[in-house]
């Protein structure tokens, strides 16, 4: 019994050895805690539209938009997204102001593999507001190997 | 001198919501590629952008290497006053691109 626990064990290290090197579920969820700090996040007001079927994962346009009135006392204040497979789970964070009239923002990203993208709005009342959007992505990008 | 390519419109009535675009030509290489013989490909990314109305920030957004290359941002703005739009760049090897139009507000 002992030899195949310590099997079981050496082999989920060697299995889990190359996946912390890139962004998990669980390291999105760590970055988002780290952007919006303790408020809860709740999922609505947010539109998160990227296609769903991507052939190259090397430009993929991305748009978030906001459901907020953008006023002095109720707006955004931040739009961040997250990815879960790309190396890092990172992908940006945009401040907004009153100023801006309307909450969106559009950019173009990569995506590494199949997965999930996350985007995520604070508003100047503490809110945290969430969308998320599962895409396929049949030509990876970041990673490739160039020899 | 890296292009740069900025799109607002020229004039624009006080109050209304204008849509402004950025684009500009940068690698965005992600320092986790392998190049030739193996070697990794050191990350080159722009890191920051802004955009001032007149100097007043208006909308700012940290980027990751997960921005595609030739960074492209699209955001509104309320048209308060006639002055100047400006765009800035800031990001790895001391890389500093900036970028400004004239709107008109009546």
């Amino acid at each position: 019994m002992a030899g195949r626990r310590a099997f079981l064990v050496g082999a989920a290290a060697v299995s889990l050895t190359p996946v912390a090197a890139r962004a998990t579920p669980q390291r999105m969820a760590a970055a988002i805690r780290e952007a919006v700090g303790e408020a809860a996040v709740r999922e609505g007001k947010v539109r998160l539209d990227l296609p769903p079927l991507i052939e190259n994962g090397n430009t993929v346009p991305l748009t978030v938009t906001v459901d907020s009135p953008m006023t002095e006392a109720d707006h955004v204040t931040a739009i961040h997204v997250f990815n879960e497979k790309n190396p890092q789970p990172h992908v940006f964070s945009a401040r907004l102001r009153p100023g801006n009239g309307k909450a969106v923002v559009a950019t173009r990203i990569k995506l590494a593999d199949s997965q999930k993208v996350v985007a995520v709005a604070e508003t100047s009342r503490g809110e945290v507001w969430s969308a998320g959007a599962d895409v396929i992505v049949t030509l990876a990008a970041c990673v490739e190997d160039l020899t | 001198m890296v292009n740069v390519m900025v799109n607002a419109p020229r004039t624009a009535k006080k109050g209304e919501l204008v849509e402004l675009k950025a684009l500009i030509q940068h690698p965005m290489e992600t320092g986790f590629r392998v190049g030739p013989e193996g070697r990794a490909i050191p990350r080159n990314i722009i890191e920051r952008f802004t955009a001032t109305w007149n100097g007043a920030e208006i909308f700012s957004m940290a980027f990751s290497p997960a921005i595609a290359a030739n960074p492209f941002v699209s955001f509104f703005a309320v048209a308060a006053e006639s002055g100047t739009i400006a765009f800035r760049w800031t990001g790895d090897e001391g890389f500093v691109a900036e970028k400004s139009v004239a709107i008109e507000v009546e």
